[in-house]
């Protein structure tokens, strides 16, 4: 609920601001201030959408927060700032890459245990499977045998 | 009246699989060869059942029947007829319908060209095949019945989502279902084998036909989803790690493994039990995936039902199918003995160790799927997990199986020999390097994920064409001798190199995209020209019209290369009346190494038009990557030994056989 009130007080900052049209206004001129605007577009979540990141969608609310990261960009914001700025007011949702926190510890540790369950899964199978039987020497008197047999001498 | 009759068959095809599920266990389990043969003419019968709804639903969509409900709902009379058909299945109602067709004609296939398998294992496996069903028609009859009635019917039906309206997308269901609800063979045969206690090479020869159909709908059927995404929705993306998606790249990341485990069962009798443990979960995660979609718990595009009855009852299905499946698993696996011995270089080990990466490439899919669910059940906190998460953890484990993949086929069942093997994976990685230097060289790429990116693909590549020619006695024996031996392979190993070069390519389309795509978002006067990477695309005029059942805006964008012209791209922006939705169509012109594409937005007032130019690098080889794999698996499918079947069905069977 607290997010939801944080939202709708955002919108309503932004409500004055003209609507941008997704176009060259919303871009900036230089390509790698541009490149860098999308890189943390790319990190944030379309709040109505799949999950689209707000570069990806034509939704409104997309179109907003777009402008608000270019905005923030021009105010001489850091990256880390710009997606602090945007989670206080939106919360964790806002963030594609979820924050690491006691609800997401985890999140973060599960591919760690899987990999690590699967290679421990590899060492028990190999452990436990039908051991091939080590080859053994032969000895003389199998030697022996053997031509004896070959020969076609009973035994 | 027709409508009716298709109501009257979906209860036929519920009796049918009814007796399906009961009689045959009977007659094995009391040796009464006549009750087991039950199992084909239940299947036959519930088929019957089963495509005769399916025909009455289509028939009430086609004529535009809006006395029925889901009709009424989903359909409307302007539509073009194909997008009446395929609104068949758009639906919640209509594409439960299509899965139990789906699974019912699985059962039917295996009646027919099951011949081979001996009739207690038939009888077996189609008798938990009809469990399944006895399970998903209960849950059409009592939750989502397509053959529901209104009193009062409308003028007019409601219409269908026009992104739904659409070639790409209107047969991705049928194809994804035929991976989805094929892997219940799978399961069928796993389970079958736990209850009759048989497992051998002979059994693993039987499933692998059906695991294969599946999977290779399976991956087009995701292929085709993901090119809808990419056409469609109008921002030059393909993947968006959604949890509808990631409901079918999760059956298919399991099932990928059943298919490799299955040939260490043929081929050494090795990974039993393993081997079954995968069928039930590539079924599992089937189900799982039809409960994320079905039940309306996650909300999305693809999410059309939002009724919680339904959710309890496909969550109880789930319950009692993976539940009584893996309980069955823990008390008879320990029974099952592993035959084949193997020493730790040999293709057995390779498989398995490209089995515990696969899994656990799916699990972390799955965690990642499954977490935000969970996390705001318990205690309400929203978070998303999204495309930075799934690259980070995923892709990485991901690149290691392709690195596997490569030098996998090296390796010689049972014993390998080492310093063979080492020496092969050595010229892999020197041309490899060569060729990922070349490419940093010509194309200036410095960015290193994107290196080691094409590193893994293009190993992957050089890797398997070094394995064909090796298979051909190349460098030692003349070309004309090699080209035989090429001619000569069996098809399964057709089925491996396609299969495996394909997501080389696959994997290349998507890296080149990553790192060399160029995306231009920008509002242009008509006759204005934007320069996107070496392309320079001009807007020269928009033309407004109407189609079958839509307005349109169609613009005509010129692509010219240094002042010489390209092509003319047409993309479209969309406005569907009875929906009162919009759509976009992308205008795209397929390159050998990428894609133009531009999409028309809204008008700026001004006279001009937002638009989105894109140079996608790459994007055509994924397509045709994909096109590989599938075909690979369709090549594999046409093998030999799986037309004839086990030999040990050439010999006559006892007809009664007691339960082993």
């Amino acid at each position: 609920m607290k997010h939801l009130i944080h939202a709708l007080a955002l919108l309503l900052a932004l409500a004055p601001a003209p609507t941008f049209a997704l176009g060259a206004e919303e871009m900036f001129a230089d390509p790698a201030q541009e490149a860098r605007a999308r890189e943390i577009g790319r990190q944030l979540r379309c709040l109505k959408c799949r999950n689209q990141s707000i570069f990806d969608s034509n939704a409104g609310l997309a179109k907003d927060l777009r402008v608000v990261v270019r905005e923030r960009m021009e105010a001489g914001d850091t990256d880390q700032q710009i997606l602090d700025y945007v989670h206080d007011r939106f919360g964790d949702y806002v963030l594609l890459k979820p924050p690491v926190n006691t609800n997401t510890y985890a999140l973060w540790i599960a591919p760690f245990v899987l990999v690590l369950l699967g290679a421990g899964g590899a060492v028990v199978y190999m452990r436990q499977r039908p051991q091939p039987k080590p080859a053994t020497e032969l000895t003389d008197a199998d030697r022996e045998e053997a031509r004896r047999i070959l020969r076609g001498e009973k035994t | 009246m027709i409508v009716e009759l298709g109501h009257f068959a979906l209860c036929l095809a519920l009796i049918a699989a009814l007796v399906q599920a009961t009689l045959p266990l009977w007659g094995v389990s009391q040796g009464n060869a006549a009750a087991m043969r039950v199992a084909d003419t239940g299947a036959q019968v519930q088929f019957f059942g089963a495509a005769a709804a399916f025909a009455a639903l289509t028939w009430a969509f086609v004529t535009s029947d809006f006395s029925v409900m889901t009709a009424a709902l989903n359909s409307h009379s302007g539509k073009p007829m194909m997008y009446k058909i395929t609104g068949v299945w758009a639906n919640h109602e209509g594409s439960m319908l299509l899965w139990v067709l789906m699974l019912a004609l699985f059962g039917v296939l295996i009646s027919i060209f099951g011949r081979v398998i001996p009739v207690t294992m038939r009888a077996t496996v189609l008798a938990v095949q009809a469990m399944i069903g006895v399970g998903f028609y209960a849950f059409i009859l009592l939750t989502s019945n397509p053959f529901e009635r209104l009193p009062m019917p409308p003028l007019d039906g409601q219409g269908m989502n026009p992104l739904l309206q659409d070639p790409g997308v209107a047969f991705h269901p049928p194809l994804l279902y035929l991976g989805y609800v094929g892997f219940s063979t799978a399961f069928s045969f796993a389970v079958a084998a736990l209850i009759t206690g048989r497992v051998d090479p002979a059994w693993a020869r039987w499933m692998r036909p059906w695991v294969l159909l599946a999977w290779s709908g399976l991956t087009a059927g995701i292929a085709l989803g993901s090119w809808w995404a990419y056409y469609e929705l109008g921002w030059g993306g393909f993947w968006f790690w959604d949890p509808v998606e990631n409901a079918s790249f999760m059956p298919w990341l399991i099932g990928t493994a059943l298919l490799h485990s299955a040939i260490v069962v043929e081929k050494r009798n090795a990974l039993l039990k393993w081997t079954i443990l995968l069928a039930i979960l590539t079924f599992s995660l089937s189900l799982i995936g039809t409960f994320l979609v079905r039940s309306g718990i996650l909300t999305s595009v693809h999410a059309f039902a939002t009724d919680p009855e339904r959710g309890v009852f496909i969550l109880l299905l789930l319950a009692i199918a993976i539940g009584g499946a893996l309980t069955l698993f823990a008390w008879r696996a320990p029974k099952l003995e592993d035959g084949g011995v193997f020493a730790v270089w040999s293709r057995e080990t390779g498989l398995l160790v490209n089995n515990l990466l696969l899994t656990a490439a799916c699990g972390i899919v799955f965690v990642g799927t499954m977490y935000p669910l969970v996390l705001e059940v318990i205690t309400g906190d929203k978070i998303s997990v999204g495309a930075p998460y799934f690259n980070q953890s995923f892709l990485p484990v991901f690149g290691i199986v392709l690195l596997g993949a490569g030098v996998g086929p090296f390796l010689s069942w049972k014993r390998a020999r080492k310093a063979d093997v080492l020496r092969r994976a050595g010229l892999t990685t020197v041309i490899t390097l060569a060729l990922t230097a070349l490419i940093a060289l010509v194309f200036g790429l410095r960015d290193g994920v994107g290196l080691l990116g094409a590193f893994i693909a293009l190993w992957l590549a050089v890797a398997t064409l070094q394995d064909i020619a090796f298979r051909c006695g190349l460098p030692r024996v003349s070309a004309g001798t090699a080209l035989r031996r090429l001619i000569g392979l069996p098809r399964s190993a057709w089925g491996l190199y396609l299969g495996h070069f394909g997501i080389a390519v696959a994997s290349a389309g998507v890296i080149a995209v990553s790192v060399w795509k160029v995306e231009v978002i920008q509002t242009v006067q008509p006759g204005d020209p934007t320069q996107v990477g070496p392309y320079e695309f001009t807007l020269l005029d928009i033309e407004n019209t109407t189609g079958p059942n839509y307005q349109t805006s169609i613009a005509a964008v010129k692509v010219t290369r240094d002042g010489e012209m390209v092509t003319v791209l047409f993309p479209e922006r969309r406005w569907y009346p009875v929906e009162r939705k919009p759509s976009t169509e992308a205008g795209i012109e397929t390159l050998w190494h990428g894609d133009l594409y531009a999409v028309l937005g809204d008008p700026a007032g001004d006279g001009g038009f937002v638009t989105r130019y894109y140079y996608n690098t790459g994007v055509p080889w994924m397509w045709l990557g994909a096109a590989l794999i599938t075909l690979g698996g369709m090549v594999s499918l046409t093998d030999r030994r799986l037309r004839i079947g086990a030999p040990s069905a050439k010999r006559r069977q006892p007809l009664a056989q007691p339960a082993e």
